[in-house]
């Protein structure tokens, strides 16, 4: 059965890689959907993931870092939104400029303070999160096929996993079963008729916006908490790209947006496992070729050839009461 | 149609308000500086002395100047014709195809006045063809033009890694380069452009690609305003409705606006690969597809403003290189952050000081032409 | 008790140098229909978003129910019982009915906690004003008539006693008009009260109980609707004005020049906006198109131009076809002696950032006298703009400054030159004195006469009557998209006032 074996570490691995995606693809869900055009997913990770190492490890508490991801996301988050909402700027500049503000402000940060050459001091047992085993996994395990599902597939992963994945069923319900969500989505399609009906459409923008923050917060405390002991300079390496397809890909729906970053979650893990192997048929794959398809797939569906992708019809405008 | 900005004076408009902008990026950047305790008045002195102190390190600032002259005009190209083309990172990046071609064919049978010609044609040439394809879905598809250009960045440092690493590698080489170039394919320095100065050019890979700039900047000017295409372009980039009006095709323009855009990008791979490495490496852009948005931002896409905030990036960063030797907490990533504020303050933030200097000036006693803000944010 | 719903005293609202709202004073009787009628840029609309809370007004006062209120949003409204049926309505495409009546008055952040009372309610109001539609039907499926409902709702929804309709049958087919007065009536008699804003005197004499007249951001009258007529409405609503007559001598038409044959053109939604409409222009006369703005005038230009693709019919440019339903090239038609002078010189006509002298060449950029090759020949260009600029005494007599800093009606002549000086063979012409000061007005007449002595054909289009009569040979009269009448100008305001605000006049054929 090694086939079998090498497919569970395989998913495992997915699993691994996607979590990141997840968070910041619903971070991105929530802004997009109201309006408010986001490519700073990447550089409020980063931020993120930065904070988080750099107060876990001088506080050597995983629960501070955790608390400094989400501040720092947010606070970036909020000079998007004063950029985008309040002062009707250009979203696409703005996003730009937050990701070089970050990409450069955390290393030079982070060798003021630690020295390290741009990265934070490596994590102790108590200033990380641990991975939790279900009972008896090593037990189970021995069972032909259900047992590995069980101890490899299912245990053994981060508490923010299966946050990460969980966040799934709670965006829909979020977006689907409150007034909140109700509203959220109305707004990014016709702020006029959420404005008529008496709400606020700037502090509904920053409620959504604000929510992003909070989800990339937990992207980034992910990577230097979980998935890596500290922050390592540019750790986040396009993830916040590769969510944004995903979002695309995934026509802005939370249920989607799991399967779209597991797919090219699962394109990555594919990446490093078939790096040296030939396919039939086919041959040697190039790496490279794996790592540029989850943007080759959003360009394809960009096209309009596998399926319109909608965005929401305000999304990227700001609010102006024209008349 | 409502206005919610007075006319202000054109040197204002195009003086005042981009020093400004700047301004409060360098004093947000001078916080950073104190965050992480450092001086910012010593660091300012080492910019400044880094990026003019002598004759090489004015070389080095006017070598980083030309990079990003050739991806400020192709931001702003695209600019003029109602187009953000975030992609010049990735076509400048394809455009070292183009270069690179060019000089291993005949760098040892031929001069470089002979290459040059054939490299700045295959540059512009596959920085085109990168950015034709964003350009053809936006005008045919509708496809968004933004988010088009980012996904072909990663598309492009994917397929430049595989050609450097399976298809341009020398045979028995391990790094990711091309073969040194040999003499044919090394552009000569300007070194006697300085020394007319009292300069001496030392080490800077101050190159001839400079004055290739420079000539496309003007070429840019002239097309932007004294083309029939620069005219619809134009057209196009403030009214679309006058532009159908006109009989302007808007889909020929977005393709054509964007081929020139992309080509200008790929130019820019002449400088570093021919002007100062004589082989392609991995990632030579080095970002300045980005720098290039800040470029035409602050320069509002004028190519006469383009070259004076093309240089003030190449101070940053042959400024910020002295800074990272001399003050070891601040290293170059000091100037990402600049430059991050830059775009900010002169781009998403660009009218958040403007009603301020407008009640400044309309307290002069000026007459009111000014339009009553609607109530809104 | 007090009888009156709302009352605005002394409401005034300026835009800059417009001046939107003058001094309105206005009266709305409890459980009446009340009509305000007026052509377009009269003011309605303004008034209508200052007491929906869009806007606030620079001075007055509005009362609501014998209270004074101050109406900040659309949520200030809404809690004096304002509810507002907008012209272009304020739906979310892709929500079910249910979901649209719901936003803004969910209940409780639980959605299904609400959902089931919102449906039961919905319910309730649709069974009591006949307004049926299926709660979980989406926006974008439903035709217009049904959406209008769903509007309808939301504001009935949100207890609603005051409702007010702009425009609310622009949108709607006859029959479904009539059912809207149906419930506008059976609203009444549950004691709402009702403003209806509209420039169709038709719907004005059937349905309301009062109506007032706005003109040029004023109230000029209030009548009891059965105490009027429409001819007096009619003169109210367009006015009298100094009469701007132009010298003109007889006109003596030639061939056939612009012939359009069963022109249908539709909107976006997919609305009829031009329904199969004639006629035909010779060269040497002037044919005016009268009409109050909105009935099918700017997409009649626009197709002919070439800038609206038509959905049936032929035009015929100087005897040859033009592809009105395919594609149809603003430029080729250029090349072909057709010029336009389009309604909405700032963001068509003209790009107002650009200099006068670009500006007078805008669709003419590939005339080798002013490109050589792909340049632009940059003398040539300001040589003749400033020979325009002379001829059509353009003030200030700067070419190279930036068309934004010139007056509109200085603005309108860079415009005017531009095409005019190209000697087409057909001129159409929209609005051309909108924003124009009355000195400048004087000119453009006389020179849009001088084309017509030329020999052109020159089609104009004005939501100025005056202008219409002033400057036609023949008048057509548009009407929801029909020619309904042909005059001369010789007819009264009266007659033609009626015609254009839908009342059916002695049929003819308007061939």
């Amino acid at each position: 059965m090694d086939f079998f074996h090498v497919l569970v570490v395989l998913l495992e691995s997915t699993i691994r890689v996607s979590v990141p995606l997840v968070f910041a693809a619903l971070a991105g869900l929530f802004t997009e959907r109201a309006g408010v055009f986001d490519i700073g997913l990447e550089g409020k990770m980063l931020g993120a993931a930065f904070a988080a190492g750099a107060a876990a490890a001088v506080t050597q508490s995983v629960w501070v870092g955790l608390g400094a991801a989400i501040l720092v996301s947010v606070a970036l988050s909020l000079v998007h939104g004063y950029a985008s909402i309040t002062q009707r700027g250009n979203q696409i500049v703005s996003g730009v400029a937050i990701n070089f503000i970050v990409a450069g402000s955390t290393v030079i940060l982070g060798e003021a303070w630690f020295r390290q050459g741009g990265r934070t001091p490596a994590l102790a047992e108590g200033a990380r999160f641990q991975t939790i085993n279900f009972p008896d996994a090593d037990m189970i395990r021995e069972i032909p096929v259900l047992g590995p599902v069980y101890a490899d597939l299912l245990s053994g992963h981060f508490l923010l996993t299966y946050l990460a994945f969980a966040m799934v069923p709670i965006s829909w319900w979020i977006l689907y079963r409150t007034r909140f969500g109700l509203r959220l989505r109305a707004v990014g399609e016709n702020p006029g008729a959420v404005d008529t009906a008496g709400i606020s459409v700037i502090w509904l923008r920053y409620r959504a916006v604000i929510c992003c923050g909070i989800l990339c917060g937990f992207a980034g405390a992910y990577l230097s908490l979980a998935m890596t002991a500290g922050f390592v300079k540019g750790m986040t390496a396009g993830k916040g790209y590769i969510a944004l397809a995903a979002l695309i890909f995934a026509k802005w729906r939370p249920l989607n947006i799991m399967f779209a970053c597991l797919l090219f979650g699962f394109l990555d893990a594919l990446a490093i496992r078939l790096q040296g192997t030939p396919l039939p048929l086919v041959g040697q794959v190039p790496v490279q070729l794996m790592q540029a398809l989850p943007y080759i797939l959003t360009v394809i569906l960009l096209a309009g050839f596998i399926g319109k992708a909608i965005p929401p019809k305000a999304g990227g405008v700001p609010y102006v009461k024209e008349r | 149609m409502s206005t919610p900005y007075a006319k202000l004076p054109g040197w204002v408009e195009y003086g005042l308000i981009p020093l400004i902008n700047l301004a409060v990026a360098f004093l947000v950047a001078g916080l950073v500086v104190l965050l992480v305790g450092e001086n910012p008045l010593e660091a300012a002195y080492h910019l400044i002395n880094g990026a003019f102190g002598r004759g090489e390190y004015i070389g080095f600032t006017l070598y980083y100047a030309t990079t990003f002259i050739f991806t400020g005009l192709a931001v702003a190209v695209a600019f003029h014709a109602g187009l953000f083309n975030i992609g010049g990172e990735g076509q400048a990046y394809v455009g070292g195809i183009g270069v690179a071609l060019a000089c291993l064919w005949l760098d040892q049978t031929m001069p470089w006045y002979v290459v040059f010609p054939l490299a700045i044609v295959g540059s512009a040439f596959f920085g085109a063809l990168w950015a034709f394809l964003p350009g053809w879905l936006q005008a045919k598809r509708g496809s968004h033009i933004v988010i088009t250009t980012i996904m072909f960045n990663f598309i492009a440092s994917s397929l430049m890694v595989y050609l450097l690493t399976r298809v341009l590698k020398p045979l028995g080489s391990m790094a990711p380069q091309t073969r040194t170039f040999a003499e044919g394919g090394q552009l000569p320095k300007l070194d006697w452009l300085l020394s007319i100065f009292g300069l001496n050019i030392g080490t800077a890979p101050f190159n001839i690609s400079f004055l290739l700039a420079l000539a496309a900047a003007f070429a840019v000017w002239v097309l932007i305003w004294r083309t029939r295409l620069g005219y619809e372009m134009r057209t196009m980039g403030h009214s679309p409705s006058a532009a159908r009006y006109a009989g302007i095709s808007e889909s020929r323009i977005t393709v054509v606006a964007m081929m020139i855009s992309g080509g200008l990008a790929g130019m820019m791979a002449l400088n570093p690969i021919m002007g100062e490495q004589f082989r392609m490496q991995l990632d030579f852009v080095q970002g300045a597809g980005f720098v290039g948005i800040a470029v035409a931002l602050m320069g509002r896409s004028h190519p006469g403003g383009i070259i004076p905030a093309a240089i003030l990036f190449g101070v940053l960063y042959q400024g910020g290189a002295e800074i990272a030797f001399e003050m070891p907490s601040i290293s170059r990533d000091m100037i990402v952050i600049i430059q991050g504020l830059v775009i900010l303050f002169a781009g998403a933030l660009e009218n958040m000081f403007r009603p301020a200097i407008t009640r400044a000036f309309s307290a002069r006693g000026q007459r009111a032409a000014a339009v009553v803000q609607t109530k809104g944010a | 008790m007090n009888n009156i719903a709302i009352e605005l005293r002394g409401i005034d609202k300026s835009f800059g140098l417009v001046h939107a709202n003058r001094n309105i004073n206005l009266r709305v009787r409890k459980g009446t229909i009340h009509g305000i009628i007026g052509e377009n840029g009269a003011g309605k609309s303004t008034l209508m978003s200052i007491l929906y809370g869009f806007y606030q007004a620079d001075n007055g006062e509005i009362l609501v129910d014998g209270k004074p209120v101050s109406i900040r949003d659309p949520n200030a409204a809404i809690s004096v019982g304002i509810g507002m049926v907008h012209q272009h309505f304020m739906l979310v495409e892709n929500f079910t009915v249910l979901e649209n009546v719901m936003l803004g008055a969910e209940d409780s952040q639980i959605l299904n906690k609400g959902i089931a009372k919102a449906r039961q309610e919905l319910k309730r109001l649709e069974k009591e004003y006949a307004l049926e539609v299926n709660p979980d039907a989406l926006i974008e499926e439903l035709p217009v008539g049904l959406q209008q409902r769903v509007e309808i709702l939301k504001a009935l929804y949100r207890r609603a006693d005051i409702l007010i309709l702009d425009e609310p049958t622009g949108v709607l087919t006859p029959a479904e008009a009539d059912h809207l007065f149906r419930i506008l009536g059976q609203l009444k008699a549950q004691g709402k009260t009702i403003i209806l804003i509209t420039h169709k005197l038709r719907e004005i004499m059937a349905i309301t109980d009062e109506v007032s007249v706005m003109r040029r951001g004023e109230m000029v009258a209030t009548r009891t609707t059965r105490e009027t007529s429409v001819e007096e409405l009619a003169e109210l609503m367009v006015g009298r004005r100094v009469l701007l007559r132009v010298e003109k001598g007889e006109s003596n038409p030639g061939d056939v020049k612009l012939a359009v044959q069963g022109l249908t053109v539709k909107d976006s939604r997919g609305v009829t906006m031009v329904d199969n409409v004639s006629f035909d222009v010779r060269a040497g006369e002037i044919v005016g198109i009268a009409g109050v703005a909105g009935n099918g005038q700017s997409e009649l230009l626009e197709a002919i131009a070439g800038i609206r693709k038509a959905a049936s019919g032929t035009v015929l440019l100087n005897g040859r076809p033009v592809d009105v339903t395919g594609n149809a090239d603003a430029a080729e038609l250029r090349g072909r002696g057709l010029a336009h002078v389009p309604e909405d010189r700032h963001h068509v006509g003209l790009v107002l950032k650009f200099e006068e002298c670009e500006n007078a060449i805008l669709g003419y950029h590939h005339d080798p006298r002013f490109a050589n090759g792909m340049f632009l020949n940059i003398d040539a260009i300001r040589k003749d703009a400033e020979e325009k600029i002379a001829k059509y005494d353009i003030r200030p007599p700067n070419a190279r400054l930036r068309t934004a800093n010139f007056s509109g009606g200085n603005q309108q002549k860079v415009v005017l030159a531009r095409e005019m000086e190209r000697d087409p063979d057909v001129l159409i012409i929209g609005q051309p004195t909108r924003g124009v000061d009355v000195g400048a007005i004087e000119f453009i007449h006389k020179r849009i006469i001088e084309m017509r002595d030329q020999g052109k054909a020159v089609l104009l289009v004005s939501v100025e009557l005056d202008e219409i009569r002033s400057l036609s040979d023949r008048i057509l009269v548009m009407f929801a998209g029909r020619v309904v009448g042909e005059r001369s100008p010789e007819a009264t305001e009266g007659e033609l006032g009626l015609l254009m605000a839908g009342v059916e006049g002695r049929k003819e054929a308007a061939e």
